[in-house]
């Protein structure tokens, strides 16, 4: 018989999918709070149009796991209001080009509570949603706009790029007492890793993590930027690149102090999203940058986002627009001069 | 009814000193008056139990006093001071009193509706008997979040009246010009919901239907449109004369059958004197110059508390490695956020 001590229950780690992280966090929350309810497209019967929500409805009933219309207007809407109530909703988009028709709710409502009515009443809510490209999913379905509600005072905004993070950001989220968007990635719902099993287990929001070492070259990126990102550095390495990769984590707030520990050691940064970079996330990383790291810098800060063009659906333009390896490596090798 | 007659007159006299003390700029931004809604705004608040819920667009200070928000608080709202009813963070549009369930006026049309029904479904989650009242104008009803949140509270079966203040006007525009179903009450149908229309401005009657429909409401989850109808006197904000879009025949016609005329004249049919009536104007007057006095002396919001509550406790911490590189200023924007009692 192996006997299992209370400190080593509490660092066991399983391997499973981002998307599994996500179901297990869900699965916490829901157990430990009864004002935690999940509301959503398809998020019950059909058990989440990614399946990340699948079996909960049958675990823990169809008012706490509920099936809305499409009407993301009204039933985001919903969640705004339950949370000014003492409610913690926990909002599905299906993805986060659908956020788009209730941005309403989102910006002018939800972002708003707590300044607007001078702290007499909060909204302690979380939507989370995916985005991602790469699938042909065509123009309307393949957006990134982390950017937008990351410039959004009032919302906190958070990227997961790992399993680990997916279940502690999450759960971060559904504790923190604002409104929280929770962007999620598709095309890394079903990459593995490490994921701790203890239920309180949290990734702090605000603080990026350094997801790789290195001394040439700070890679800054969130999201599965950051997937793409540690590739490159592998391949770098081999050229005898040492690049070191930074995982933002959260974007609202945005934890500029590792960003800026990074570049004062490398003297170099290059910024990665895989949205449109004008206006974008790396648009304000890099302000942030050359103004924090002035004296530090060697080479101006360089960026790498979707090339601004609706998306098209022909594969090889899809794979053209896109924040690709080979974009990133280029970079980096600019940037290095 | 007297008590209620002292509400009424409370709005429309708070309304007209607002009006001037907007004119003399101690009042900015919008500024949207109640003056010919008074009637609406006592009646559903009194046949509302203390512990409903209400929700409203952003011609809320007939409501807030309605409601028993004190009119210092209000008007040191207006005026952007430390003690009104939002610290000086909302203004007009953005009453609160959350102790009275007054969970704001909101300033984007048709916006608070999803808001409500969320408030009416977590009533429902926590098993509480109350209700929800979600005033909006008759410009809202032409909104996707009007359609949404109807057939959320119907399908769900939420304890939500929706009650449109229909004065014909949503600013400029009158009802005959912007909604194909100009009998607002009947788009109820389309989700099986009850709709029901009031005379606005006849107090026993918007009394006996609020209640009527609270108590379904309350007691067998049945949501319902309330349309009231009435008229406001004022232009859309103070900012509009009013004039563009109506004659001063049609104001003058309206004004005939005054919800505070009307109201008075039962009174005095019940045995109320002329002198009771006096009385009450006189309290009333005094009331809003105390309001005045009140909000003069109310220390203006500390400059240094700018992002004030705009997050929770705790979040200076999760904020504070955002510093190096922020924007100038930036980075001495502290929350210290949580409620504000």
């Amino acid at each position: 018989m192996t006997v299992v001590t209370p400190d080593e229950q509490a660092q066991a780690v399983e391997r499973m999918t981002y998307r599994e992280a996500l179901r297990l966090a869900l699965r916490e929350e829901l157990s430990r709070d009864e004002r935690v309810f999940i509301m959503g497209e398809e998020v019950g019967v059909f058990e989440g149009s990614y399946k990340v929500t699948a079996g909960l409805m049958a675990e823990f009933g169809a008012d706490r796991v509920r099936d809305t219309p499409i009407s993301e207007e009204g039933f985001v809407g919903a969640g705004v209001g339950a949370a000014m109530l003492g409610e913690r909703p926990v909002v599905e988009i299906m993805t986060l080009n659908f956020l788009l028709v209730a941005m309403d709710q989102v910006v002018n409502h939800a972002a708003k509570i707590g300044a607007m009515f001078g702290g007499e009443v909060r909204c302690p809510m979380v939507i989370r949603t995916p985005n991602g490209a790469g699938n042909q999913l065509t123009a309307q379905h393949s957006q990134s706009f982390d950017g937008w509600f990351a410039g959004t005072p009032g919302l906190k905004v958070v990227t997961p790029s790992n399993p680990a993070d997916a279940k502690g950001l999450l759960k971060a989220a559904i504790r923190d007492e604002d409104p929280v968007l929770v962007i999620e990635n598709l095309p890394i719902y079903k990459e593995k890793g490490d994921v701790p099993l203890d239920p309180e287990f949290v990734t702090p929001i605000g603080r990026a993590a350094v997801a790789r070492q290195g001394s040439d070259l700070t890679i800054v990126s969130h999201s599965f930027a950051t997937v793409r990102a540690l590739h490159v550095a592998e391949q770098l390495a081999e050229d005898g690149i040492d690049a070191e990769v930074i995982d933002l984590r959260s974007l609202r707030p945005l934890d500029m102090e590792t960003v800026a520990a990074s570049v004062a050691k490398t003297n170099r940064a290059l910024c990665v999203e895989e949205g449109w970079p004008s206006y974008g996330v790396t648009a304000e990383l890099a302000a942030r940058i050359s103004k924090a790291c002035f004296d530090d810098l060697d080479a101006p800060v360089e960026r790498v986002g979707m090339a601004e063009v609706p998306l098209p659906y022909a594969k090889n333009l899809e794979t053209a627009a896109m924040p690709n390896e080979d974009r990133i490596a280029a970079a980096a090798r600019s940037v290095l001069g | 009814m007297l008590a209620m007659y002292e509400q009424m007159l409370l709005i429309r006299v708070f309304e007209t000193e607002a009006e001037r003390q907007y004119k003399a700029a101690r009042i900015g931004g919008y500024c949207h008056l109640s003056s010919g809604q008074e009637a609406t705004c006592v009646g559903v608040v009194d046949a509302m139990d203390d512990d409903d819920l209400l929700v409203t667009g952003y011609r809320s200070h007939g409501f807030a006093l309605a409601r028993g928000t004190s009119p210092e608080a209000v008007m040191a709202e207006l005026f952007g001071r430390r003690d009104g009813c939002a610290h000086g963070r909302g203004g007009s549009m953005h009453l609160l009193d959350t102790d009275r369930g007054y969970y704001g006026g909101w300033g984007i049309v048709g916006g608070q509706l999803p808001l409500a029904t969320g408030l009416a479904l977590a009533l429902v989650r926590q098993s509480k008997p109350q209700a929800v009242i979600c005033e909006l104008g008759d410009g809202a009803v032409n909104m996707g979040a009007w359609h949404e949140s109807l057939n959320l509270a119907a399908l769900w079966k939420l304890p939500v009246i929706f009650l449109v203040v229909n004065n014909k006007y949503g600013m400029g525009t009158s009802v005959e010009r912007a909604s194909a179903e100009p009998d607002l009450y009947k788009r109820a149908g389309s989700y099986r919901m009850h709709g029901e229309r009031v005379d606005g401005d006849d107090l026993e009657a918007v009394i006996e239907t609020t209640s009527r429909l609270l108590e379904r409401a309350r007691e067998q989850r049945e949501p319902a449109v309330l349309e009231a109808i009435t008229y406001r006197y004022r232009g859309h904000s103070v900012a509009d004369a009013g004039l563009a879009y109506r004659t001063k025949d049609e104001i003058t016609e309206r004004q005939q059958r005054d919800p505070l005329l009307r109201t008075a004249a039962r009174l005095r049919d019940a045995g109320a004197s002329t002198e009771d009536l006096r009385e009450i104007d006189q309290r009333v007057e005094e009331r809003v110059q105390a309001a005045v006095d009140f909000a003069l002396d109310s220390p203006e919001p500390d400059v240094g508390a700018l992002a004030w509550a705009m997050y929770a406790k705790g979040s200076d911490e999760q904020f504070a490695r955002m510093r190096p590189g922020s924007a100038f200023g930036e980075e001495e924007l502290i929350f210290d956020g949580g409620l504000g009692k």
